[in-house]
């Protein structure tokens, strides 16, 4: 068997006449990090809905773990182990860090359909087991989220992924609205999720982010992969070359 | 960064300034409406409201007062405890006071008996002579399956149409006093069997309002139901991405509302000795506004049975320390609208204080 994690051949999305998405082939190996770029609109967020079944995809093939997928929703995807943190922070203000954490697929003690009883002790362990594990610092997970700050709240978000041992995760721009020191934090984590081998997805428009933390570079232009660059050929220049269009990969030439 | 006492951001924790939780402000205010009317009605009324001041009874406090006060607020409290949820889940029900008057007119035409407890005969029927008599439990199960018929249907339009919960259960609301009416044109029913008459009977009302409260209490705060209802109070989307079953959630929670306003009207009737089809107006707005007062938010995601309890006690007092004055009703009325109005205003201003905190 190969290492590759998750394959897309000729992934499409159409919104009615838009072409948002259109024959993307991407690949990403096991304990690889890639990052996706683009200008706004180029389908980076298009392409990470229709993997994580968040949408349904006009046409082309997922293929996770060497087996073609058709998720009928996020859920879905996530029970196969592809863990999304989005743009848009999942999580539920007013609830706790492991209600958070567990939200959806909680430990319960007894078993009756939605009436089963929690088992809050073992989600509070294994809570300060994964943040532990992430290096996220939380001071008191048993504070609503809303008592939060943007960073410690991306962080919890994040830090779902860890829990779960997910095969795969996929983080939306987790920097965007983050301070310095709390984008030092995020970007921590995804050092030590590096370290654990675990692959990663990262959609960013920094430029010195992801020259810090991934190994390639996958950069879409309206709805099409226009360039695949490992990080050690290539510069920030480059890369702006081909966001901006001055510049088309050679195997991707009159795709855009 | 690495000291505990920190969090990222240099943002400081203190865990000993814990937030105090949303139920203890509400009960400051119950024990500050007592207070004031046990001041008020020793300088104008010359009497103790909270205190016994009889000789003839040996008791500390003026315990018929006490049972009153939350015997006249259990029947809307029972109400009040599933609307409590739904607000939680981030809905409404304007329906719960009309369930309650076509399950009580439904209920006590099954509830029928041949002769009255002084021998007079049942001359007119409402269903016809066969249906007399009938065994305790066929009213019983056949009104609390109309409210938990009318809470699926609440659930169903709001989730699988996507149709806003106000105007869903406005229209629940309009079609069960429409039933209400139908079952007699409007006549009440009377003539109930005993067996019946006795579960609203003394203080039943009172245990039947507590026991459903520890059940619903246990429920929101220990099992996976209360915790995906707060969550999709909260941030709806969240929940559905987190794989929470969202529409099949929401039914379950309108259908628990309508099964409690059912049972409410079970009580309420039995206790009247009599099925009206006026009973309930206006319970939706009192058992949301018992809701409200306890510190649960409209906006959804927080609020709790607790609350809701001590919020129902706050109206008790209200009502009962009105009579106490010897005030016309009206100005209950006018002290419930500024107390609700109050409680939103001070739980907002609570609100914007914690997030300018954090």
């Amino acid at each position: 068997m190969s290492d590759i994690v998750l394959k897309t051949e000729g992934l499409t999305k159409h919104y009615g006449g838009v072409h948002a998405l259109e024959g993307a082939d991407f690949e990403i190996r096991k304990g690889e990090h890639v990052a996706i770029m683009g200008d706004n609109g180029a389908g980076k967020s298009t392409f990470v809905r229709q993997i994580t079944g968040v949408e349904q995809r006009t046409s082309g093939k997922v293929i996770f773990d060497g087996q073609e997928v058709n998720f009928d929703g996020p859920l879905d995807a996530r029970e196969a182990g592809i863990e999304a943190v989005f743009q848009t922070l999942a999580l539920a203000d007013a609830l706790n860090v492991p209600d958070n954490l567990f939200l959806g697929r909680e430990k319960t003690k007894f078993n009756f359909g939605p009436f089963s009883i929690l088992d809050f002790k073992a989600m509070r362990e294994d809570t300060l087991k994964s943040l532990e594990r992430t290096g996220v610092k939380i001071p008191n997970v048993d504070n609503p989220i809303s008592n939060m700050s943007g960073g410690q709240r991306q962080c919890v978000a994040i830090a779902r992924t860890a829990t779960f041992h997910s095969r795969l995760t996929i983080m939306d721009e987790p920097t965007a609205a983050l301070g310095v020191q709390e984008t030092a934090q995020v970007e921590n984590i995804i050092r030590t999720m590096k370290e654990a081998g675990e692959p990663l997805i990262l959609i960013s428009h920094n430029m010195r982010q992801v020259f810090d933390l991934v190994d390639r570079i996958v950069v879409f232009r309206r709805g099409r992969i226009v360039a695949n660059l490992r990080k050690e050929d290539t510069d920030g220049q480059d890369v702006v070359a081909y966001i901006t269009g001055a510049k088309t990969g050679a195997e991707y030439e009159g795709a855009a | 960064m690495s000291s505990p006492s920190h969090g990222i951001g240099g943002l400081k924790y203190d865990p000993k300034k814990r937030h105090r939780p949303a139920e203890v402000n509400v009960l400051i205010a119950l024990v500050a409406i007592v207070a004031l009317f046990e001041v008020l009605g020793r300088l104008f009324v010359g009497d103790s409201f909270l205190f016994n001041t009889r000789d003839r009874v040996d008791t500390l406090f003026n315990e018929q007062r006490l049972k009153i006060i939350i015997l006249q607020v259990s029947i809307i409290g029972i109400i009040a405890l599933g609307v409590t949820q739904v607000i939680i889940s981030g809905g409404i029900d304007l329906s719960s006071g009309s369930i309650v008057g076509g399950v009580a007119m439904i209920t006590t035409a099954f509830a029928q008996s041949a002769l009255n407890e002084y021998g007079m005969e049942n001359v007119k029927p409402i269903l016809g002579a066969e249906w007399l008599d009938l065994p305790i439990v066929v009213p019983l199960a056949i009104g609390l399956t109309v409210g938990l018929i009318a809470g699926i249907v609440n659930g169903s339009l709001i989730s699988k149409f996507k149709i806003p919960p106000f105007i869903v259960t406005l229209g629940m609301m309009l079609f069960m006093r429409g039933v209400a009416t139908f079952v007699t044109k409007g006549r009440p029913i009377s003539f109930l069997q005993e067996e019946y008459t006795a579960i609203g009977n003394g203080m039943n009302p009172v245990f039947i309002f507590l026991g459903v409260a520890v059940v619903m209490h246990l429920l929101l705060k220990y099992t996976r139901y209360g915790k995906h209802t707060y969550a999709i109070g909260s941030n709806e989307a969240a929940a559905r991405m987190s794989g929470i079953n969202v529409d099949r959630l929401k039914i379950l929670i309108y259908a628990i509302a309508g099964l409690l306003s059912a049972l409410a009207a079970i009580v309420m009737s039995s206790k009247a000795l009599t099925g009206q089809a006026g009973m309930g107006i206006m319970y939706e707005l009192d058992a949301i506004a018992m809701a409200v007062i306890g510190g649960t938010s409209l906006a959804g995601g927080r609020g709790s049975i607790l609350g809701t309890c001590i919020g129902a006690l706050i109206f008790g007092v209200i009502i009962s320390g009105f009579t106490f004055m010897r005030l016309d009703a009206f100005y209950q009325e006018m002290a419930k609208g500024i107390i609700i109005v109050a409680a939103v205003i001070l739980d907002q201003w609570r609100a914007q204080k914690q997030a300018a905190k954090a």
